[in-house]
């Protein structure tokens, strides 16, 4: 069974966004989603100090298997990148949900998580899939 | 819930954490954890395959001989003087296109070929129907599974897991030779470019030889590191590389067509005899993208200067180089460079012989 984490908001494409304390957010993909894909050989990052939008996509993450868009849940500015997973992109296998994380938002609207959905609610979209 | 066919490994599969996915109608493990570590197991130590799906047909008779060698459009006969002796080969319709790649063993008075699995209709209803006009009877083998070990290490780890009755051939065995020892036969061929044994057991035996192996370091390995593997090792998959539509010529087969001698009237000589004279316009060839990114099936192949185009018929990324690879049909006339139209971008890919890696060692 996949790993789901209760504190954190999800969107149906498979993503996940942590709040952290000081207001930012975290993204990464589920454990999920990292199952379904195999082994990740490349992930693409927006830009540090480019802008997302709540929905759109904000990079891609390829497999050996299938190359996947990952979408933003928030909008903001791109603040930090995971640079390790250029070296080591099996880290996304490994930890998606710690060491995985592909980039932070300074975000703009928080309450556009309000409308991401919670652990359970991702849960039974999975099992609709 | 998977309702395929299963192999007589199944039970072991599912209780090895294989995930199990449909293969031409059969459950087989696609993974067992990583498709990555598998590859590298197999290019660096010894990785263990169940390839029990893929189809036996037994080929005897008086004219078992003549039979093949105007079934198959590799001679047979290059194969007769050495017991064992394997034989890669294609076997081709009227048109010249490629009905299935299989391997044929000399079992010294009759052969033994082995044919791909999603062909297995197909390919028994036409070997039937060209044993019409021969003394020749073919019989199919369900009654044998199939366990590749391949690996630098493979054939040590294999023979210390093997009865000493089967251990006690694989020593005489010289790359692409079988030999049978009671009910088994094992042979010192592989689809991963790496030395190996594949080796035919009675499916009630598959169970412990496999237990067997796994306690000589033997790691169990996937349909996805099978694929890997194979392309990385240049090695054709049938449905990809090539199919009926296909000529062996189009299809980096040409070394597998024995046109000596002239007499021999193989099904589909004359229609490549014909595509001889008219010149061939596509080849198989090898693509690196060195670059971030993943080659795959189907994309679009550009050539500067030319206006036909070419495909990717394989792609993906391979583990022992660190970047993608490919083997596309392009036009005869490329270079050194094309550009391959990927998510909306022409990326620039370079053009190599469609072989990338060899005993572990990359070649490019």
């Amino acid at each position: 069974m996949s790993e789901l984490r209760s504190e954190l908001k999800y969107l149906s494409s498979h993503e996940w966004a942590r709040v952290e304390e000081d207001g930012t957010v975290t993204i990464g993909i589920t454990d999920h989603a990292q199952d379904s894909l195999g082994d990740v050989v490349y992930v693409e990052t927006p830009e540090v100090g480019s802008s997302v939008s709540a929905g759109e996509e904000a990079g891609v993450v390829e497999s050996v298997k299938a190359a996947s868009d990952i979408y933003s849940p928030v909008s903001g500015e791109v603040i930090a990148i995971n640079e390790a997973l250029e070296d080591a992109p099996e880290t996304v296998n490994e930890s998606p949900y710690d060491d995985g994380w592909f980039f932070k938002v300074k975000p703009s609207d928080l309450s556009e998580l309000d409308s991401a959905l919670d652990a359970d609610g991702y849960k039974a979209a999975c099992e609709e899939e | 819930m998977l309702m395929g066919h299963k192999t007589a490994l199944y039970s072991t599969h599912q209780a090895g954490g294989g995930k199990l996915v449909d293969f031409g109608g059969w459950d087989m493990p696609l993974h067992y954890g990583s498709q990555m570590e598998e590859h590298h197991k197999v290019r660096q130590d010894a990785g263990m395959f169940d390839v029990s799906h893929m189809t036996i047909v037994d080929i005897q008779g008086t004219e078992a001989k003549a039979y093949l060698q105007k079934l198959l459009a590799n001679d047979v006969s290059r194969i007769e003087s050495i017991p064992g002796k394997a034989l890669y080969s294609a076997m081709l319709n009227e048109e010249g296109g490629v009905i299935d790649d299989l391997i044929v063993y000399n079992m010294e008075g009759w052969f033994r070929t082995v044919v791909n699995c999603g062909t297995r209709e197909k390919d028994l209803a036409w070997m039937n129907e060209q044993a019409a006009s021969f003394d020749v009877t073919i019989t199919e083998r369900q009654d044998l599974s199939i366990i590749a070990v391949q690996g630098p290490n493979a054939i040590t780890k294999a023979s210390a897991a093997l009865a000493s009755e089967q251990a006690a051939v694989v020593p005489e065995l010289s790359v692409f030779q079988g030999a049978s020892a009671g009910d088994w036969f094992i042979a010192r061929t592989g689809y991963t470019g790496e030395d190996g044994l594949e080796i035919m057991v009675p499916n009630a035996e598959a169970e412990g030889f496999w237990s067997a192996l796994s306690e000589q370091g033997v790691a169990p390995c996937g349909l996805a590191a099978r694929d890997t593997l194979r392309l990385e090792a240049g090695m054709n998959l049938y449905g990809n590389d090539m199919d009926d539509s296909v000529s062996p010529l189009a299809a980096n087969m040409g070394w597998t067509i024995a046109w000596e001698p002239k007499d021999r009237d193989f099904i589909g000589r004359a229609a490549l005899t014909q595509q001889k004279a008219d010149g061939i316009s596509e080849k198989l060839v090898g693509l690196v993208l060195e670059s971030k990114g993943v080659l795959r099936a189907h994309q679009k192949v550009i050539v500067e200067g030319l206006e036909q185009t070419g495909e990717i018929t394989s792609g993906t990324f391979s583990p022992t180089l660190g970047y993608s690879v490919a083997l596309a049909r392009v036009p005869a006339g490329i270079g050194e460079h094309c550009l391959v139209e990927m998510r909306n971008k022409q990326i620039p890919v370079k053009v190599v012989k469609p072989c990338f890696v060899r005993n572990g060692k990359p070649l490019i």
